[in-house]
């Protein structure tokens, strides 16, 4: 933009006219933030308060400062076409965090200045953004795998008028699915197995004219962004032709545990022991030929069936699956009661040690128990298997604790092994090292999308191998924008739960590739327009940026500098944070855009008792936090300053030497719990933050300065009540340590 | 007794989860218990209990059919009604502890000195009687039951109730001989032998 033409708004409203001198804050703008137009205003968002700031706009104003209430306020009325906005806090994080006493009313005052000279200071050094111009527009819909939730994302994905390319493996439609004899029920009144549905489904999806079905066939190459990915589809033959998308579903599914690794439950020992998958086999077979299931070793009639739940899951010694696959308690009911059907006088036992039936199977669990099944709490030890013969289960009864029980003459045992998921590589494994979640070696791993990116050649994984980001919070999303993952590959699941996962993964991949195609970001910070832009004659090819990326959304190009893909940027500033040499900004948030709102504020002399402290405080949890505590009514120490960030991962450590070396007397960063039960909305951002903290010490050491002159707190959003009481106490340490040597140089 | 009594039942098949599906009061009700165990956390004689109502459920699922029927427990059930109050699977546990009680003592199996059971006879034998309870002759009987020295301590440590009892008209001393019970005793008597005719061909019982 050509003239920078500052504007500086003080709003006297919501009591801001009461508590503060806004004369004098107008002043500070126009003195110390260099503002050309300084205006104040009764009731800055009603009609004559904008109108007043258009009509500047339309006099050539185009940085806005807003002298009023939080940024996460008014949001949409203080928008302005191609206008940069720097929000002024006054209110929330000014006014209400403070006492309304006369004698609190200089250090308010003192700290409204401050943040006017701030938001002034940021308002020199950013500008309106404007949209990713190397976004591609192409809104087709990639899924990849063909069983339920796969079929069922193409569906959607075509009903909602997109076009769709399906990718099988195989050389049939169906899945997992095409091989139940029947399914858990789904419907009313939730007591007997119903039929899969499988032909229809296979059925709607060849004759949709939005989907373009690919048999036997593989992706071998993927690369591009969401709104331009370039997918090689190659068949079993080796054909392959290149397709454009905007966004992928990648439904790749699972498969069951290998009860090979359980000898102990007899599994291949006689051929009476089969696991799920196999009992669905034998049901099958024996509907196609319409006779009763037999005993697989002879032929002989089945008069008892024992049910083995957790068989290889839930397994704490480490050998096993560690987790719990959710659908198996479920799915042993649904096949006890095949043989219930076939005969009410076969005795079905399902020995368990936690019963979980979710979804309505507790209404199934209790369609079963009146048709007789039985079910025993117990922990099976072992399976004898004496040849051809009946077999014996060994086991500890939970409810009689007899260690000794024994369930003799079974003819049948079932498995319940649960699911593995088949996501690919995993790429945080380096390559020669075991992969304990797969339980193999990683080498042995086969690549499902064959990404061309940087940091590998599939999604990234969250734990036990599922490819989610986050479980709860953002389902589908993994860490790779414009690709969402869905069925039992992000965690384990049931048909009924994949087809809702398939439904939620094709409208996600339809906001993507809309997004895209538009140049704004996906989730989490939706619709922004600002992209990461780095500044090459500056750059020493470092490569933290290309590794730290949280999304691998930087590539290298030929001459090995970092390329960035703006359309799989979620905008975190998580790269910048990484640069040591800082040449990586987007248009309106930089080290430059924080660095000098740090260096704007008035920071007293070391006699003055008023020190100052920086705080830098996540956006999408305690800066929000923040705000609630001054709305709840919370009050603390009038010597913060904060700055919001988008997320820990973006700062810079040069804001902290910076603060430190100008006097400041402390810094804290307010972020996000990072590790195993991380709730950082960039998933990796946090944590990284963490660790380049950690080496804080040696900085502070350099320095000559306290150890305690910077802290890193875990704040949630909920965090209401305890905000207030960090700042104070670290407040109270900061008047203790005393006041930093660093003032006035 | 009949040959039922002295059948083999197999661990942890169903042949006994069946007979008392059959012979056992709300019998039916057993294999809808999920293994909960609030029945036995609610019991307020829960710790007195050899096996809680949980327990039982389980055995009878196991096939502990001996274990089941000699039992003392479902004899210590004082019918608070807690259990069924609280069951979330709706089971008539009270009247399921009665229904194997009854069924265990029709076997003869129940544990003959268990003094709950040998009241109850005691209370049946001396209602149908007359068809109405004589109580004097109920208390003097329960208290005498193990002999007249315990029967005379028994009486002492009770004697002010009693004596409160006898001065506001709540107990006639007298009710050995004027006891007269109810209408149509003849009538009652044939009902009851009717129904017990009833009840043993139903479960197989022999006469």
């Amino acid at each position: 933009m050509a003239d920078m033409k500052i504007g500086a708004y003080v709003c006297q409203g919501c009591g801001l006219g009461e508590r503060l001198d806004t004369k004098a804050l107008a002043l500070v703008a126009q003195k110390d933030g260099k503002a050309h137009i300084v205006r104040e205003h009764e009731f800055l968002c009603n009609g004559q308060g904008l109108e007043m700031i258009q009509k500047d706009i339309a006099e050539g104003v185009n940085r806005v400062v807003i002298g009023a209430c939080s940024r996460r306020a008014k949001a949409e009325a203080f928008s302005f076409e191609n206008v940069a906005v720097s929000r002024v806090n006054l209110r929330e994080q000014v006014i209400w965090s403070q006492p309304a006493t006369e004698e609190a009313r200089e250090l308010t005052q003192e700290m409204a200045a401050d943040y006017m000279r701030m938001g002034c200071a940021e308002a020199k050094k950013v500008s309106a953004p404007i949209p990713n111009p190397e976004h591609g527009t192409d809104r087709r819909i990639l899924v990849v795998g063909g069983g339920v939730t796969g079929m069922t994302a193409a569906l959607e994905a075509a009903r909602a008028g997109y076009d769709v390319l399906l990718v099988e493996k195989t050389g049939a439609l169906g899945g997992f699915m095409a091989r139940l004899h029947k399914r858990v029920p789904y419907r009313e009144p939730f007591a007997d197995p119903q039929a899969t549905g499988v032909e229809g489904l296979a059925a709607a999806v060849m004759k949709d004219p939005h989907i373009t079905v690919f048999l036997s066939s593989t992706t071998t190459r993927t690369s591009g962004a969401p709104g331009r990915f370039s997918v090689d589809i190659t068949t079993e033959s080796g054909q392959t032709r290149t397709e454009n998308v905007g966004a992928i579903v990648m439904a790749s599914g699972f498969t069951p545990y290998d009860a090979g690794k359980l000898p102990e439950f007899g599994y291949g020992k006689s051929p009476n022991v089969v696991d799920q998958a196999g009992l669905e086999a034998l049901a099958r077979d024996a509907a196609v030929k319409g006779e009763p299931m037999r005993r697989p070793s002879d032929g002989q009639e089945i008069k008892s069936v024992v049910f083995v739940q957790c068989a290889g899951q839930r397994d704490a010694t480490g050998t096993h699956l560690k987790y719990c696959s959710g659908h198996c308690c479920n799915t042993s009911i649904k096949q006890a009661m095949y043989f219930k059907e076939q005969n009410p006088d076969i005795d079905t036992a399902i020995i368990y040690t936690d019963l979980r039936t979710p979804g309505n199977g507790e209404d199934f669990y209790r369609s079963a128990q009146r048709k007789g099944v039985i079910f025993t709490k117990g922990k099976v030890a072992s399976v004898e298997a004496g040849g051809s013969g009946p077999l014996s289960v060994h086991f500890h009864d939970l409810i009689l604790d007899d260690k000794a029980a024994t369930m003799k003459d079974v003819d049948l045992v079932v498995l319940a092994t649960g699911q593995v998921p088949n996501s690919g590589v995993n790429i945080d494994v380096p390559v020669g090292a075991e992969d304990i979640d797969a339980g193999k070696p990683a080498e042995q791993a086969v690549s499902v999308l064959n990404l061309t990116y940087r940091q590998g050649p599939d999604v990234p994984q969250l734990r036990y191998g599922f490819t989610d980001s986050h479980f709860i919070c953002f389902p589908y999303e993994t860490r790779r924008t414009g690709i969402y993952t869905a069925g039992p590959v992000r965690r384990p699941m049931d048909i009924a739960q994949a087809v809702e996962d398939a439904t939620g993964a094709a409208l996600k991949a339809i906001q993507s590739a809309e997004n895209a195609s538009l140049g704004r970001a996906a989730h989490p910070r939706s619709g922004d327009l600002s992209y990461p832009s780095f500044r090459r004659e500056g750059c020493t090819q470092c490569k933290r940026c290309t590794v730290e990326c949280p999304f691998g959304a930087i590539d290298e190009d030929e001459q090995r500098y970092p390329q960035f893909n703006e359309g799989r940027c979620r905008r975190c500033g998580t790269c910048m944070g990484a640069c040591p040499v800082r040449v990586i900004s987007f248009e309106n948030y930089s080290v430059d855009s924080v660095g000098s709102q740090i260096k704007a504020v008035d920071v007293p002399d070391e006699f003055s008792e008023k020190p100052r402290i920086l705080l830098l405080a996540c956006e999408n949890d305690a800066y929000p936090a923040l705000d609630m505590a001054g709305v709840s009514g919370h009050t603390s120490s009038a010597f913060i300053r904060t700055i919001p960030v988008r997320c820990l991962g973006s700062v810079n450590m040069i804001w902290i030497t910076d603060a430190l070396n100008s006097g400041y007397d402390g810094v804290m960063l307010m972020g996000c719990r990072h590790g195993d039960e991380y709730q950082c909305h960039f998933v990796k951002g946090s944590e990284l933050a963490n660790y380049r903290m950690s080496k804080i010490d040696d900085t502070l050491k350099n320095l000559n300065l306290e150890k305690d002159r910077v802290r890193v707190l875990e704040v949630a959003i909920a965090d209401i009540g305890r905000v207030p009481e960090l700042i104070n106490d670290y407040a109270a340490k900061i008047k203790e340590i005393g006041m930093s040597p660093f003032k006035g140089f | 007794m009949g040959d039922i009594n002295t059948a083999m039942t197999e661990q942890y098949r169903n042949n006994f989860l069946k007979e008392v599906e059959a012979n056992v009061e709300e019998g039916q009700w057993v294999k809808m218990c999920m293994q909960c165990g609030v029945c036995s956390g609610s019991c307020p004689l829960g710790p007195a209990w050899e096996h809680p109502p949980q327990e039982i459920f389980m055995m009878i699922r196991a096939g502990r059919r001996d274990e089941v029927l000699k039992s003392e427990s479902m004899w210590m059930c004082t019918s608070c009604y807690n259990c069924i109050v609280r069951c979330p699977r709706e089971l008539p546990i009270t009247h399921i502890m009665h229904g194997l009680a009854n069924y265990a003592h029709r076997l003869g199996l129940a544990p003959k000195m268990n003094p709950t059971r040998r009241f109850a006879k005691m209370f049946w034998n001396n209602l149908t009687k007359s068809g109405r309870v004589n109580e004097i002759e109920l208390s003097v009987g329960l208290y005498f039951m193990d002999g007249f020295k315990t029967g005379i301590a028994r009486a002492w440590a009770m004697k002010d109730i009693g004596i409160g009892m006898l001065k506001t008209g709540r107990l006639n001393p007298f009710g050995f001989v004027t006891h007269k019970g109810c209408k149509d005793k003849k009538g009652i008597h044939k009902m009851l032998k009717k129904a017990r005719e009833i009840e043993d061909r139903r479960k197989g019982f022999a006469a």
